[in-house]
């Protein structure tokens, strides 16, 4: 416990640091995020229509799944040197598998009947995208964008090996000069960051839930 | 266009003609067969037209080439004169109410909101449509007080089938297309919704396509039944014909033709009766039956009171008798090749 005090006294006195490395931190989670769902969620949409395109987008979503998430970041320093830009893109990849396969899933998860009966009332296909799939397979879609989230802000932490800066610089450092108050300081962020993130997406999803339907 | 629009909406909206021309479809690597070969029929305006066969005998397919969910490999569909192509598919559809199996009513809209539907995508005002609702709610039964908020998850699979009429007939549509739309329902139900959807189609007087595998449903409700096998129609007539003149085995083996009992199940008391002399008094013993019935059961009764005949009414007024060489009329089946 007296740790605990210790790291406390560590935080309040380090204050303006601490929170540079949460700004940052959220900063580099929140645009990968953001980029991430730019980019694979309409990727989700591709790949939901079938055909060669699904098994081309879900072949390379499985193997960047499979590469651990400091190699990739790690990997990325070739092309994009040190700092933010490598932290950004490889937090950003990492967040495309949840949401590629959740859209993906979502969307094809929607009851054939009720696609049929929506082509055979005279909807047209933008019609049934937006009015029936789209609603239907979202509470999925969030579910994933959940799971990314939680990945990235996970991931985050690795991004000070590139000197991106975030939280994780207090593990590092934390590390470099023994000191377990700066490594306490990092990890108890991150956590309580993480939870945070985990509690107000789960009320979105249960919000973007439509009536009449069960949750993801 | 937009005039050209809307006198092709007013033209849907009254009992439509439908006609094959030589219609086949093939899908694609389906080798051999087409899953329609070569069908040409002509569906009356305000007819009750029943499609029935094996599965994978094509009747599924020939009704959804109506609303061109798929789209004939060759040959015409006509409606009302006008070629299908000619028509925007989704356009068409909003004028052709359509009914499926699974009800496929939108989990995530309430009941209003899935009768709603066609009226929305046709441009009604909320209070018409809000009337239509609960005027449609009614006619299938469901109070819409009651029914009008609750989610498709919220009713049986009967009720479900009723929102899904409702939802169909709601833009008042001349053309009815039902693609065996009781077949998950329990037998209670199912007789219900038939009589229903009968007096329905009396009422609205649409032109009514609706595909099943059952005999009896297709002879309680067709003017004209299409018995199909492998993409192609074998006979296209009255119930009472298809009973009792099966164009061949495999249609006088689908009506039982072999067991008079059952035949007489499926055929109604007005196409077995004779008709009764206005003149003619009837007496005031006389044993009376009401219209409809089928002979089945008026058999019985027949049978049961011993008396010579027993007296139809069809509205409480008298209209005919049936007695037993009026039954037995209807109990032997000319199959085409005794000349009949």
């Amino acid at each position: 416990m007296d740790l605990l005090g210790q790291t406390w006294t560590y935080i309040v006195e380090n204050a303006a640091r601490v929170q540079e490395a949460l700004l940052v931190h959220l900063a580099l989670s929140l645009g990968a995020l953001a980029i991430g769902m730019l980019i694979f969620i309409p990727l989700g949409v591709l790949s939901s229509l079938g055909g060669k395109l699904t098994a081309g987008i879900v072949g390379v979503v499985a193997a960047v799944r499979v590469i651990p998430s400091l190699a990739v970041i790690l990997l990325l320093m070739p092309f994009f040197g040190l700092g933010w830009k490598p932290a950004l893109v490889a937090l950003t990849l990492l967040a495309g598998p949840p949401l590629v396969i959740n859209t993906d899933t979502g969307l094809r998860g929607v009851d054939p009947a009720t696609l049929e009966a929506a082509t055979g009332l005279g909807l047209t296909a933008s019609q049934r995208f937006r009015r029936v799939k789209l609603p239907l397979a979202l509470p999925v879609i969030v579910a994933g964008i959940r799971t990314a989230a939680i990945e990235v802000i996970g991931s985050a932490t690795l991004a000070a090996f590139v000197g991106a800066g975030g939280l994780g610089t207090f593990i590092t450092s934390g590390i470099t000069l023994m000191d377990e108050r700066m490594l306490l300081t990092g990890a108890i962020l991150v956590t309580l960051l993480a939870l945070a993130t985990e509690g107000i997406l789960a009320r979105v999803e249960r919000w973007i839930t439509p009536p009449g339907t069960t949750p993801a | 266009m937009t005039a050209q629009r809307e006198a092709f909406s007013t033209a849907l909206q009254s009992a439509t003609r439908i006609e094959f021309d030589h219609v086949s479809k093939q899908f694609d690597g389906n080798g051999a067969r087409p899953a329609v070969d070569d069908v040409t029929l002509t569906i009356e305006p305000g007819e009750f037209v029943v499609l029935i066969g094996p599965s994978g005998c094509g009747k599924t397919t020939l009704l959804k080439l109506i609303n061109r969910l798929y789209d004939a490999t060759s040959g015409i569909i006509s409606i009302d004169g006008a070629p299908l192509q000619e028509i925007a598919a989704p356009e068409l559809r909003r004028h052709m109410g359509y009914v499926i199996q699974q009800g496929g009513l939108f989990p995530h809209y309430t009941v209003a909101e899935n009768v709603a539907i066609v009226p929305g995508l046709l441009g009604w005002d909320k209070a018409r449509t809000a009337a239509r609702v609960d005027e449609l709610l009614r006619l299938v039964g469901l109070p819409p007080e009651e029914y009008r908020e609750r989610y498709p998850s919220q009713l049986s699979g009967g009720q479900q089938q009723r929102v899904g009429i409702a939802r169909a007939v709601a833009a008042a549509p001349g053309t009815l297309l039902m693609d065996e739309p009781f077949g998950a329902l329990d037998a209670i139900t199912r007789s219900r919704l038939q009589e229903e959807v009968r007096d329905l189609h009396q009422q609205l007087g649409q032109t009514v396509v609706f595909v099943t595998h059952d005999i009896d449903e297709a002879a309680l409700l067709a003017d004209r039944i299409a018995v199909m096998r492998e993409g192609r129609v074998l006979q296209y007539d009255t119930p009472l014909n298809v009973i009792l003149r099966p164009a061949d085995a495999f249609v006088a083996e689908l009506v039982g033709a072999d067991d008079i009992l059952r035949r007489l199940s499926l055929v109604s008391v007005a196409a077995a009766m004779v008709e009764l002399d206005a003149a003619e008094p009837v007496g005031p013993d006389e044993p009376v039956i009401d219209l409809p019935m089928r002979v089945r059961p008026a058999l019985n009764l027949l049978l049961e009171s011993g008396a010579p005949r027993v007296i139809v009414r069809e509205g409480g007024v008298p209209v005919g008798y049936l007695d037993l060489p009026a039954v037995q009329a209807v109990s032997v089946p000319h199959v085409a090749r005794d000349g009949a």
